[in-house]
């Protein structure tokens, strides 16, 4: 489950669709086909820099029926901790990067009647390979995409040809914004809602579809955290008698794997659940979308992917 | 995956039974194969699971989808219950895309690993499939089911040895969304079809309380693709007989009475599921293989370690899973019999034959 299974694969198109958005078209380096995937998959590519390896999950966007390429779109962010940016500065076509096998924890549910898909800036991303699943099971399904202004409208084009009626835009530059309260108690019994976008859209999502009474496997969300930046503090491994600082820009995680262990992950980014850990002593500073919150409270487990300590110490059953 | 030149390739033989007169027995190259599931002395549940990545050459862990000596008079058994009972195949309608996920799955393995029994050849959604053995060539169109002479699913587990069952996965669930179900040990499509992940293990004693469901099932939600798994299962049968399902429980549930110790040794038979579970890559379902092995205790006492390790895990199961797995009654009689072969020497570690 962890990074040995790597897939190389070289970069064969890099298209600037927005001024903060690059598309990246990728292929398998030995030119054999890729894995297939279902939409609402994401990779994580591993990026080797000079100075850190950066792990981020990107959703694959190109169609799930295309088993030569995978399209992957990355937002640029100048306050991350480097990934994004590496692959806006550093990566060139005809560059190699590694991805994980795709993994689904966005997927489409085949029993919903109808589909409302709302989608804010990067967000269409895992969107744009389920409109292929959507558009070949001729499923009855409407897109709300929603954006800064025009100039970051990314992918609009081919969207309004993919989709025809089916979408609606919204420029929040114009004073456009999705209403998630009126959208959602206009739909029938049996409709699934999915938002992919930034964190108050997603909460505004729920908290409509939860006051109007809607079931939670209706609602569908993905969130990836990236791990954020904090002050650095010791972790002891109980099981393994060792004794590891944890970088003020790294996680729990990377700085295990710097120490040369391999612990259980896979999306790194809070949501799948693979790295839950035991915590033995320490308080977390939670990041994760994986753990139920009364969970959260008792700081027994954390997700060593993307939280953090509140306190100087932190004592892992590892 | 490993490469074909590690695969067995048995010839193929042909008419055995597994009814009436239980034709069905092992050559010595397959009972030297034969997934013997017990790497230490004793038996207890565990999850178990490994990477389905291949194994040792000739091995049944080499191949993606084992093929052996057993395959023609298998598919015949299949079709023979199919006959009496069509409903032991079953897919529930939104699973349409895991079908042909499945066809494409099982047809390129096998194509890869037995290229002289199976070829396909595809162009963009144009698929001709041979199956040599069978005498089977269908071209059609992939994605076009109006194409085959079976919904897809059908079709291609009609051709392959095992059980297969279908699971969706909604809501951090897994489904019993369809199955080929016709060599089981004792359970139920038809009965389980639609329940989930915990309502179709719930008959299973203690492994609940060690809390393995919640452990395996939050490990297949993560299933990847090309990253399938795999583990054993085990249990005993009387007489080499695939279909032991509840449907048929008035066949074969009396054969556990009629085991004496003159008859003991041809009779019992150890029954060796190899399970493997792949994620399917348009439809996110997982399909669960589960590839029957039966062997006779006379066939296994030929290999010395398994006679005096099989003695040992048959004589310290617990009553509770003895019970459960129906063998508690002519267990005394089992144990009598490979008691000669145990002289009480270690065994190796492993599950190999010395």
């Amino acid at each position: 489950m962890t990074g040995q299974f790597n897939i190389p694969v070289r970069v064969t198109r890099i298209e600037q669709v927005t001024p903060m958005i690059r598309r990246f078209t990728l292929e398998r380096y030995d030119g054999g086909q890729l894995p297939g995937f279902s939409g609402g998959s994401h990779v994580v590519v591993t990026m080797r820099g000079d100075d850190r390896i950066h792990h981020n999950p990107y959703s694959l966007m190109g169609s799930p029926d295309d088993k030569r390429h995978y399209q992957i779109s990355v937002r640029r962010d100048d306050e991350g901790r480097g990934g994004s940016l590496f692959m806006h500065t550093r990566v060139a076509e005809g560059d190699t990067l590694e991805v994980a096998p795709p993994t689904n924890l966005f997927a489409l549910n085949r029993l919903a009647k109808r589909h409302i898909l709302i989608a804010g800036g990067i967000g269409i991303t895992p969107f744009m390979a389920q409109l292929h699943e959507l558009r070949r099971a001729g499923a009855d399904y409407q897109l709300h995409y929603s954006f800064r202004d025009q100039e970051n409208a990314a992918f609009r084009n081919e969207l309004e040809a993919a989709c025809g009626r089916r979408i609606t835009t919204y420029d929040a530059s114009a004073g456009e914004f999705v209403q998630p309260g009126q959208l959602l108690a206009e739909q029938p019994l049996g409709t699934h809602v999915y938002v992919c976008g930034p964190k108050g859209m997603i909460q505004a999502v729920n908290d409509a579809a939860f006051e109007l009474g809607w079931a939670d496997s209706h609602v569908h969300w993905e969130e990836f955290a990236a791990p954020p930046v904090g002050k650095p503090f010791r972790v002891v491994l109980q099981k393994s008698d060792m004794e590891v600082t944890v970088p003020g820009s790294s996680s729990v995680l990377e700085a295990l794997e710097d120490a040369g262990l391999q612990p259980n992950c896979l999306c790194r980014g809070g949501v799948c659940g693979e790295c839950e850990t035991v915590v033995v002593e320490g308080e977390v500073e939670h990041n994760d979308h994986f753990l139920p919150d009364d969970v959260k409270q008792t700081n027994s487990r954390m997700m060593i992917c993307v939280s953090r300590a509140r306190s100087e110490r932190l004592v892992l059953d590892l | 995956m490993a490469s074909p030149m590690r695969i067995a390739t048995p010839p193929l033989k042909s008419g055995e039974s597994f009814r009436d007169d239980f034709s069905y027995s092992n050559s010595p190259q397959a009972i030297r194969r034969f997934p013997f599931p017990f790497h230490e002395d004793k038996y207890m549940y565990s999850v178990n699971i490994e990477p389905h990545n291949g194994g040792p050459a000739g091995s049944v862990f080499a191949p993606a989808f084992d093929i052996d000596e057993h395959y023609l008079s298998e598919v015949e058994e299949r079709r023979r219950v199919l006959e009496e009972d069509p409903g032991r195949c079953q897919v529930l309608p939104h699973m349409m895309e895991a079908q042909w996920d499945t066809l494409e799955l099982l047809m390129e393995s096998l194509a890869r690993d037995y290229p002289q029994h199976f070829s396909l050849t595809t162009d963009g959604d144009q698929w001709t499939w041979e199956n040599r053995p069978l005498g089977i060539r269908d071209s059609f169109t992939f994605g076009d089911p109006a194409t085959l002479p079976q919904e897809p699913f059908e079709y291609i587990t009609r051709q392959v040895q095992g059980d297969f069952t279908l699971h969706g996965q909604r809501d951090n669930m897994l489904y019993m969304d369809g199955g080929m179900v016709t060599c089981q040990a004792d359970w139920s499509l038809d009965f389980d079809l639609g329940m989930n992940w915990y309502e179709w293990h719930g008959p299973v004693p203690k492994a609940h309380q060690m809390g393995i469901f919640d452990r395996a099932l939050k490990f297949l939600l993560n299933l990847q693709v090309e990253r399938p798994v795999r583990r054993l299962n085990w249990t005993m049968t009387i007489n080499p007989r695939m279909d032991t399902s509840p449907e048929n429980y008035h066949k074969w549930g009396i054969d556990r009475a009629s085991v004496t110790p003159e008859n003991v040794g041809e009779k019992a038979h150890l029954r060796v599921e190899l399970q493997t579970l792949w994620r399917l890559p348009r439809s996110n379902a997982i399909i669960f293989s589960i590839r029957c092995y039966l062997i006779s205790m006379e066939e296994l006492v030929t290999i010395p370690k398994w006679a005096r390790r099989f003695h040992r895990v048959l004589g310290t199961l617990p009553d509770e899973l003895a019970e459960y797995k129906g063998l508690i009654g002519y267990r005394p009689i089992v144990l009598d019999y490979l008691a000669p072969f145990d002289d009480g020497a270690e065994t190796s570690p492993g599950i190999g034959p010395d």
